[in-house]
């Protein structure tokens, strides 16, 4: 836990009351962001990847609840005032979401749109504004920024409309960008194009979090990844350790069923059994133990905690090979 | 035809069931449709536990109007021409829930047909079939009724159908609307992938999944036709003498309001009830039909 | 020399768009451009492309689903009408499609065990009482799922088991081939391993045909034979699974394969564009009547010949067909 972290989460649980009780979608979750550096957060449906960043900065649907403590750059997002919150969220810290069209309000121009969201918080004057508009859309390669200003979001394609999304995030030069699936929906090529944009900001001293289940993206831009599954991290490391020795049988397992381009075929792919769990799915022991092909009696009845050692962390009750992990 | 639609082959008619058992689950709901039921009881019976009839006018009475006493078992008074009042309300409860109900069932089974072909088929029928509806839209709704009852003599079942066939347009409309998002669904590419022709593809695909929005738009229309309906028994075009109806007590008793007040209260009381319970049960309808809701 | 299945020869599909001002000449898009494709018995061929590229199009038209505007479409060697009631319904027994949303393509009002057996009926007509319950319950345990969900409906189970509901659907009367537009890409990551695993058994299992649309190419590696490259409604490249990924021609499909991000950092920094000039060509292009190449605004290696004529479909040796005016003078390893 060092002290120059941007962004300090600790013990986060995020839950929902429904009509059949309590959801538990993040489960004390503890994760770190440094200025400068990507963290990529990988988890499928129902792991609580994209409630735990929603919880964090306030965002959670009426039912939903979050305990804990969320610090951003020492300052207690958790509880605070409404006021310091919004001070925070939107200007220091941005979020970009999966479907641009939902982000984008249909009915009003991108510069428009663009200009917002200084101009409603008083950050600069409208010529100013403009001006940095134009900067932005820079910043993410869109092609013939001055006439996008004056279009629709339905006259753009996906893609810009993607790119516009960012430009609107980095309007208040933000300290920290959370990226929700950002190149999900996109083309494979303009996937690429974004990627190398969020590069160039992350270079320019932003912090990123990523959050997403395509591991090639991951690959390409995180600095360190933490791997969720349902509602709690997994395992955590620095990307290129991550993905040469996973320590936690799920990363393995996920890596191996994911069809690659530069591995010989095989005849099957490595699935993993069974299905993800739905989100707040109760369970004695490790949630991923029904589907873990190494599962113990163990595994099942007590839940592992969080191990780490150096910036290696894993919650598994198995000894894994190569590093030592401290309990 | 055992053996030839899906339901009959999988299980005895799943859907239905499973909608019965989150109908009971929801307590609101459960207490609404017990409300109605009670009231349509009460309606039925009400009238035959009174040692009155209908027109039978009381002249023992004076003044003729007299407020609800036990001794002489006129439970809700009479009105001003002697009338006993209880039977009277549940009479006119009968004849309001009659209309309602059969105008509705009307508008519904037109509108739902009218709307799901033409939003199914769309194109130049979707096209003709929603004129059809503007025209009949645009149309002065009050001075057709008047013709109709000039033309065919007043009478219940000239109500029904003319608030009816009012009535299903809105419907179709609304069907309509659901119909044209459905058919984008992947599902209905699916049902037209299986060769299934068109009618099937609307009555088994597309009808059942606008019955939610539906059915709580029919539970709207019940009340709008009970107020309708008294409107036109007030112009002297709805329901006639001796055959009451909950609307037309309520205007009568509103116009005795100062001196007589309880000709007032319990036609309100009851309409003011039955309304609500309907709602209630309307909501509680929907989500019992919607799958997702469960 | 297996049976062919479908041959589409010339396919055209197009839609009106807005006129231009109030009298103005009608704008058509055309989604898919006299395409040619072809598919034998137990093959499985993959159509890859992005957005725009007329890939979901080129599927409705197969299945029937759009008129298309030009070309033929046979089946089993009958040329497919849709005027024809009678050969079409034996083309919608023998031709299934598995389409991308898993619960959108169920119907919500029904249980799972009834979409199968609607299928059933329509395709193969009434059946013996238990019958009908027997083969659905059969179909269900061949997608691995178990015969008790037939009572469930699609919003109590998860993706991957409505997809699995879904495939049981296609196949319960036995078709010849499976259409499958973006089947896997909208289940999580672990979920479409199990998918592609499945169709891969049921194409060995029973013989049967895919046709398997995607933008992932990486799957496509996996399970197609045969691939077949898009770009704003034209084939620009066609060719065996080895041909195209080890060698790919076509400036696009190059491009293509060298934006896939690997699961791999080390390798990852290699990952990029190959000199992509314009960034999006928006699918508005596809509405102009484009005389030369439609790649030509993102083409690195374009020249004056690109912009006037339009390349045809050559065979560059091997089977491995390329619409490209330069694809001689283009080096071959990626």
């Amino acid at each position: 836990m060092t002290s120059d972290a941007l962004l300090a989460v600790r013990d986060l649980s995020v839950e929902f009351a429904t009509p059949r009780g309590v959801v538990r979608a993040v489960r004390e979750v503890t994760l770190e962001v440094r200025r400068g550096e990507c963290l990529a957060i990988v988890g499928e449906s129902g792991s609580g990847k994209s409630q735990l960043f929603l919880g964090s900065f306030g965002l959670l649907a009426a039912r939903g609840s979050a305990r804990g403590s969320v610090r951003f750059d020492g300052q207690q997002l958790l509880g605070a005032d409404p006021g310091p919150l919004r001070s925070v969220r939107g200007t220091r810290v941005a979020m970009v979401f999966q479907d641009p069209m939902n982000s984008l309000t249909p009915h009003l121009t991108i510069g428009r749109q663009l200009t917002e969201v200084v101009l409603d918080r008083d950050l600069l004057g409208p010529q100013e504004a403009r001006a940095r508009s134009l900067e932005a859309l820079r910043a993410v390669r869109m092609p013939d920024p001055a006439a996008r200003l004056r279009q629709y979001p339905h006259e753009l394609s996906g893609g810009q409309r993607q790119r516009a999304v960012l430009a609107m995030a980095l309007m208040t030069e933000p300290d920290l960008i959370v990226a929700d699936e950002p190149t999900t929906a996109l083309d494979v090529t303009v996937q690429a194009q974004v990627l190398d944009v969020l590069r160039e900001a992350r270079d320019r001293g932003l912090a990123l979090v990523l959050i997403t289940h395509d591991l090639g993206v991951v690959a390409g831009i995180a600095d360190r990844v933490a791997v969720m599954y349902s509602g709690r991290i997994v395992e955590s490391a620095p990307v290129r350790e991550l993905f040469a020795a996973p320590a936690h049988p799920y990363t393995a397992a996920l890596l191996r069923s994911v069809p690659r381009l530069d591995t010989p075929l095989a005849d099957r792919l490595a699935s993993i059994e069974g299905q993800p769990p739905h989100p707040g799915e109760e369970r004695p022991g490790c949630a991923f133990a029904p589907r873990c092909p190494s599962a113990m009696e163990a595994c099942r009845s007590s839940l592992p905690r969080l191990r780490s050692a150096g910036d290696r962390s894993v919650a598994c009750h198995l000894p894994c090979s190569g590093t030592a992990f401290a309990p | 035809m055992a053996g030839s639609t899906p339901a009959s082959v999988m299980t005895d008619g799943g859907l239905w069931a499973d909608a019965r058992r989150r109908l009971r689950g929801n307590r609101a709901a459960v207490a609404a449709a017990v409300v109605v039921v009670l009231l349509v009881l009460a309606a039925l019976l009400g009238p035959l536990v009174s040692p009155y009839a209908l027109d039978h006018v009381d002249w023992t009475l004076s003044p003729l109007a007299s407020p609800p006493s036990l001794e002489d078992a006129h439970w809700f008074g009479t009105d001003s021409n002697g009338r006993d009042l209880f039977v009277r309300v549940w009479s006119g409860t009968q004849v309001s829930l009659l209309v309602a109900l059969l105008a509705t069932a009307v508008s519904v089974v037109i509108g739902v047909a009218w709307g799901a072909t033409a939003g199914y088929v769309g194109g130049r029928l979707d096209g003709w079939m929603m004129r059809v509806v503007d025209v009949l839209y645009a149309l002065p709704y009050m001075f057709f009724v008047i013709i109709l009852t000039v033309v065919f003599g007043r009478s219940l079942w000239l109500i029904f159908l003319a608030i009816g066939a009012v009535g299903w347009l809105t419907m179709a409309r609304i069907v309509r609307g659901q119909a044209l998002a459905l058919r984008q669904r992947e599902f209905v590419a699916a049902a037209v992938t299986l060769g299934l022709p068109a009618h099937q593809i609307i009555a088994r695909h597309i009808v059942p999944n606008v019955l939610g929005t539906v059915i709580v738009y029919a539970t709207l229309t019940v009340p709008q036709v009970i107020l309708f309906e008294s409107f036109l028994s007030f112009l002297g075009l709805g329901v006639q003498e001796p055959l009451t109806s909950l609307g037309r007590l309520v205007a009568e008793g509103a116009l005795e309001m100062e001196t007589a007040p309880w000709q007032l209260l319990a036609p309100s009381v009851v309409l003011a009830t039955l309304l609500l319970a309907l709602n209630f049960l309307g909501d509680g309808l929907r989500d019992a039909l919607d799958p997702r809701q469960g | 020399m297996s049976e062919q299945l479908l041959k589409v020869r010339g396919l055209t599909v197009r839609f009106p768009m807005r006129r231009e001002g109030l009298i103005g000449p009608r704008r058509w898009l055309t989604a898919v451009d006299a395409v040619d494709l072809e598919v034998a018995a137990g093959q499985s061929v993959g159509i890859v492309g992005e957005s725009g590229c007329g890939k979901s199009t080129l599927a409705r038209a197969i299945l029937a689903l759009v008129v298309p505007q030009g070309g033929t479409i046979e089946w089993r060697g009958q040329s497919m009408r849709l005027d024809d009631a009678a050969a079409l319904k034996q083309m919608r027994r023998e031709l299934q499609v598995v389409f991308q949303d898993p619960v959108g393509s169920l119907d919500p009002r029904m249980t799972i065990g009834e979409s199968v057996a609607e299928a059933l009926l329509a395709l193969q007509g009434p059946q013996a009482p238990g019958a009908a319950a027997t083969r659905v319950a059969a179909s269900l345990r061949e997608v691995g799922l178990d015969p008790a969900l037939a009572t469930r409906y699609p919003h109590e189970l998860s993706g991957g088991q409505c997809q699995r509901a879904a495939i049981a659907r296609a196949i319960v009367a036995r078709p010849r081939l499976l259409v499958c537009d973006e089947a896997v890409s909208a289940l999580d990551v672990s979920v479409q391993a199990q998918i592609v695993n499945l169709l891969d058994e049921l194409r060995q299992r029973h013989g049967l045909a895919l046709l398997f649309i995607s933008h992932n190419l990486a799957v496509v590696r996996h399970l197609c034979d045969e691939v077949v490259v898009l770009y704003l409604g034209r084939v620009v490249e066609r060719a065996s699974r080895e041909q195209i990924f080890a060698a790919p021609r076509h400036p696009y499909t190059r491009a293509l394969l060298a934006a896939v991000p690997h699961p791999d950092p080390a390798q990852a920094a290699r990952t990029g564009l190959v000199a992509m000039r314009e960034v999006d060509a928006v699918p508005q292009s596809a509405t102009a009547a484009v005389p030369g190449c439609a790649y030509l605004p993102r083409c690195p290696f374009a020249e004056s010949n690109c912009r006037t004529q339009a390349p045809r479909l050559e065979d560059a040796g091997g089977g491995q067909l390329i619409a490209c005016h330069r694809w001689r003078e283009l080096p071959v390893a990626r």
